[in-house]
């Protein structure tokens, strides 16, 4: 297969750079897998796994809030928070969780409500995902 | 004339200092080469950031629904001034050419009539300007607790500056900081926050010609990614001053350590000359008196 440069990127540093050839991402509007020379598109992420399959392992991150930029040139990721699944502990989801069912009592307006209900959601449905993960790999 | 003791006690104090600064800039030192590697390793978010909302807002841009963060509230009344500082002292020029530069652009729109609110980061920069402007400073943050500048830090101050805009309470915002460009050299900077300022790209980015898809659509990504982009300039801001601080704390110390060095030389100097005078004194009085007799 066909591989293609991708770079993931944090507020803190590049987390990862190199050829790939597929890389599922957690979209808004649903996952979505790249693979080399797609095109142009922009769009943003939702709390998820993002898997990376390259010519080693697959890699899997936790990541949550950004957006993924597709060309034919490659994939980038900007990510405010990514954590490899391996370093990921349960605690910080739950805490995570925790917050977001917060911040859902705490919306004022509905908008804003079912914004942080979708959050809510997508965070659950991620660290159950991650939960299963961790199981099937020990 | 100084005694002999008093000379010898100021010897060791100066020393004493001199071993303080020179610790202080090995410190600075170490936490400079820190720094400068967080400000470069955030550089390409913010550089990808930049470029992919410079796409997405030129596209958009002047359309009735662009967000207030990109386009402002059309009126330039209120003006927020944040600036960053550092927490401590001892830095050289650092703090205080910050604060000088917001101080100044502070004075020049109080002058046009204009409403100035100021929000602090950092103790120094509060301690600095509460005296000329008690009304105006309306936040202060502390990062004295924290030790490293995180992302989560930036973003809690962006979050309290988009609710502060989204309440009404101001229609420009700009960030006073110190690029850093080298240890000797920290320029001051003020930059545009809100609304949002992009540079102008010389060329699109390859592949930029090309139309992106949107997934969902320009307005919901650019409603997105707005805020985000304030937390990661701020973010940046932060990086950049934290670099800055240590690369003067390091010069400024450096220097401290050697006019130590060279009051010590005075200083020895000094005290030989007062030990070799009393020794020919003793010795005139002992000789005079032999001769006495």
């Amino acid at each position: 297969m066909a591989n293609f440069p991708f770079e993931l990127v944090s507020p803190e540093k590049l987390i990862y750079s190199g050829s790939v050839s597929e890389v599922v991402v957690p979209g808004t509007e649903g996952e979505f897998g790249i693979l080399a020379g797609h095109s142009p598109f922009v769009s943003t992420l939702k709390p998820g796994v993002l898997t990376i399959r390259g010519d080693g392992a697959t890699k899997k991150l936790f990541v949550r809030g950004g957006f993924a930029e597709a060309n034919p040139q490659g994939l980038t990721v900007l990510a405010e928070i990514a954590i490899p699944l391996e370093e990921i502990r349960p605690e910080r989801l739950a805490q995570m969780i925790k917050d977001a069912e917060e911040d859902v009592e705490d919306a004022k307006d509905e908008v804003t409500r079912a914004k942080r209900l979708v959050m809510l959601e997508a965070l659950k449905s991620a660290s159950a995902a991650i939960q299963a993960d961790g199981h099937t790999a020990h | 004339m100084a005694s002999l003791k008093d000379l010898r006690n100021r010897i060791s104090s100066v020393k004493a200092t001199q071993k303080i600064t020179k610790a202080m800039q090995m410190v600075a030192a170490a936490k400079l080469r820190r720094a400068q590697t967080a400000a470069e390793s955030a550089r390409p978010y913010a550089q990808r950031m930049e470029s992919v909302l410079g796409n997405i807002a030129a596209a958009i841009s002047g359309g009735p629904d662009a967000p207030l963060l990109l386009t402002g509230t059309g009126k330039d009344d209120v003006h927020l001034l944040l600036v960053l500082t550092a927490e401590r002292g001892l830095c050289g020029a650092f703090n205080s050419s910050i604060v000088r530069l917001a101080r100044e652009r502070a004075v020049s729109l109080m002058n046009q009539g204009k409403t100035v609110k100021i929000f602090c980061v950092g103790r120094k920069g509060h301690e600095a300007l509460r005296r000329q402007f008690e009304k105006q400073i309306i936040e202060v943050v502390e990062l004295r607790a924290n030790k490293g500048v995180t992302f989560a830090d930036a973003q809690a101050i962006a979050e309290k500056i988009s609710a502060m805009y989204h309440a009404g309470e101001f229609d420009v915002a700009t960030q006073f900081f110190s690029r850093f460009q080298s240890v000797i050299s920290q320029v001051p900077t003020g930059q545009q926050l809100i609304p949002a300022t992009f540079p102008e790209q010389a060329e699109p980015a390859a592949g930029a010609a090309a139309i992106y898809e949107y997934e969902p659509d320009e307005a919901e990504i650019l409603a997105d990614l707005l805020p985000r982009n304030l937390a990661v300039q701020i973010f940046k801001a932060l990086l950049e001053n934290g670099a800055s601080e240590q690369g003067a704390r390091m010069s400024a110390m450096d220097n401290a350590t050697r006019n130590a060095g060279e009051m010590i030389k005075k200083q020895t100097l000094t005290y030989n000359r007062t030990r070799q005078a009393m020794i020919t004194k003793e010795l005139i009085e002992i000789i005079s008196g032999a001769e006495a007799l």
